[in-house]
């Protein structure tokens, strides 16, 4: 087996066109669930394996796909490949390098569950990407591996792309079911789920694409090698995206909590380093804008779910953006709010107002007319937003703000004009004195 | 008019879905295809077909950033200046552009051929700084890449 589980395609050329993917042991995990797996050994396969959803909550696979009630029909998979999570693209690269896996994973959710159809929902502005993944989907239907009567058997399945047009609320995945149904992104009150209540009110499974990809080879060679890597609590390989004041950004692909934030930046084989011998690491975003921002001191931290909790953040979808001592940390949770602000849906009242008025207080302290109190006042607003929507969104937009004031407080103090000096005393005998007074 | 002009595309995007209102984000785009924008007229006929009231489009043409309801240029070039795009050189890209279009972003050169745009994450961060043009990616773009492109669609007669 080569070095790379999810990234295949940068190991084998033309991986993308289904004779490569074939002779590759494509689509053996499709036919071997086929022929000689029922749905819920394939559930219990992917429950076993520990997979835990690569798009940002961590939540296991397989116990979500065992939510879904057996007798209702029809029921839904719906492939989350939303990706907007600033500094996120690796669902793009497997998309347009691997198209086949996460096809072939997507068909294995379907059978898992019995859905008699998959979407997968793109955003708008990877409508390059979704013409390659049409491409393939048509490539599978022509070879029998979608369609009626797959391979043989008796089970039935189809599959169809659908682009989303500019929202990042949309990968929210009640939000995304709404705008599959042709509405705004509204995000869902919850309960219930999408797994009883999803795509026009039936039974469906939301996955992104990453995890989705994960699924073919864990069918084909088992739970107990998925475990063979990552950790106990967080099995397997991801992708990591490492973007920002870095010499190489990219997609770096290895064993969850088997390398620390300072291995994937300054690693040989992965980032190499900063923008600059003489640069340090201020700090580190682990999960794009969403999850709080950690000093340099939690470079040593594991990458799995755990370990970067246990530091005061989340790997959520391992989007590591790294900011080096060049970077002013007030305008980067300016950049950041000024992002939640714009795509904050408006549905629920404390984030449609509270991404207002914190972009609103981030405007006037980079534009140097700061107020003393504006530090505290950004915490008061952040804690009228927290836990207070319906979708995480509220909460995401208060993380760098809280954690930006948390660890660099000091740096909000260089944006507010100090209050008018009082007068400094002249030195004696110089003052002018007025006759007459 | 689209049921006329795009009689096959409309046939196979309603295909899909069980429910035509799932149609309305596939046909807007066929609608931005034909009249540049979100067309009055190109409402209508969504809202007809999937049927659904015109204000009930209107509302998703107005909650979606690739959707227009207002005439755009021919040639939409969308800059990312978020976070990850900003620390590679986003934001002097965007002032470069600035300069060269002679028109401020969310503005369309006066011959309307360029609409300009700040636009939000767009999954290039690894090839930053990042834009699109026409929804095609374009990365790792120097002043001299921004200058070409536009140069190339200077010319191209439209």
């Amino acid at each position: 087996m080569g070095r790379y589980i999810l990234l295949r395609h940068r190991e084998i050329p033309e991986l993308h066109r289904l004779d490569v993917y074939l002779r590759h042991g494509g689509y053996e995990a499709w036919r071997k669930a086929l022929t000689s797996m029922t749905p819920d050994q394939v559930i219990e396969e992917v429950k076993a394996s520990g997979l835990r959803g690569r798009g940002g909550a961590g939540f296991p696979t397989g116990v979500k796909w065992s939510f879904v009630p057996k007798n209702v029909f029809p029921k839904y998979v719906v492939v989350n490949a939303d990706e907007s999570e600033p500094g996120t693209f690796k669902d793009r690269e497997i998309m347009e390098g691997n198209p086949h896996q996460l096809i072939e994973g997507a068909l294995l959710a379907a059978y898992a569950i019995q859905a008699e159809r998959v979407y997968v929902y793109i955003r708008g502005e990877y409508r390059s990407v979704a013409r390659r993944l049409e491409a393939a989907i048509a490539e599978a239907y022509a070879a029998g591996l979608i369609g009626r009567n797959v391979l043989g058997t008796n089970y039935s399945v189809e599959m169809f792309v659908h682009l989303g047009a500019g929202a990042y609320i949309c990968g929210e995945e009640t939000a995304l079911l709404e705008s599959l149904e042709g509405k705004i992104g509204h995000p869902r009150v919850r309960p219930p789920f999408p797994a009883t209540f999803g795509l026009y009110g039936q039974p469906t499974v939301v996955n992104n694409v990453e995890t989705l990809a994960n699924v073919p080879p864990i069918i084909l060679n088992g739970a107990s090698w998925y475990r063979t890597m990552g950790t106990e609590k967080s099995p397997g390989p991801k992708i990591f995206c490492l973007s920002g004041r870095v010499r190489r950004p990219g997609n770096y692909e290895a064993e969850l909590g088997k390398i620390t934030f300072r291995d994937l930046i300054f690693g040989e084989e992965y980032g190499q380093g900063l923008l600059g011998e003489e640069r340090t690491v201020k700090a580190i975003l682990p999960a794009g804008a969403s999850a709080p921002m950690l000093p340099a001191s939690a470079l040593d931290t594991p990458l799995d779910y755990e370990s970067v909790q246990a530091a005061g953040s989340m790997l959520g979808s391992a989007s590591i953006i790294v900011l080096d001592d060049t970077v002013d940390i007030v305008w980067a949770a300016y950049k950041m709010v000024r992002f939640f602000q714009h795509e904050s849906c408006g549905k629920c009242t404390p984030c449609r107002e509270g991404t207002y008025w914190l972009r609103r207080v981030y405007e006037r302290l980079v534009a140097g007319r700061g107020r003393p109190k504006d530090p505290e006042l950004l915490e008061s607003i952040a804690r009228q937003m927290a836990g207070k929507t319906l979708c995480p969104l509220g909460d995401f937009a208060t993380s760098p703000v809280l954690s930006s004031l948390k660890h660099f407080r000091k740096e909000y103090e260089a944006y507010i004009p100090q209050p008018l000096e009082a007068p400094v005393a002249a030195p004696a005998g110089t003052v002018e004195t007025v006759p007459g007074r | 008019m689209l049921r006329e002009k795009y009689a096959h595309e409309v046939e196979a995007i309603l295909a899909k879905y069980p429910v035509k209102r799932s149609a309305i984000l596939p046909l807007l785009y066929l609608v931005q295809q034909e009249y540049g924008y979100c067309a009055e007229e190109g409402i209508r006929e969504v809202a007809e077909i999937t049927g659904v009231s015109p204000t009930e489009v209107r509302e998703v043409v107005g909650f979606y950033s690739l959707f227009y309801d207002h005439p755009i240029g021919r040639h939409r070039i969308q800059i990312c200046d978020d976070l990850p795009c900003a620390l590679r050189g986003a934001d002097e890209l965007v002032a470069h552009a600035v300069r060269r279009l002679g028109v401020q972003p969310g503005e369309t050169t006066p011959d309307g051929r360029f609409t300009l745009e700040t636009v939000m994450c767009i999954g290039a961060c690894h090839r930053a700084p990042a834009m699109q043009v026409d929804l095609e990616f374009v990365e790792n773009v120097t002043p001299e890449v921004f200058d070409r492109i536009v140069g190339d669609l200077s010319r191209d007669g439209m």
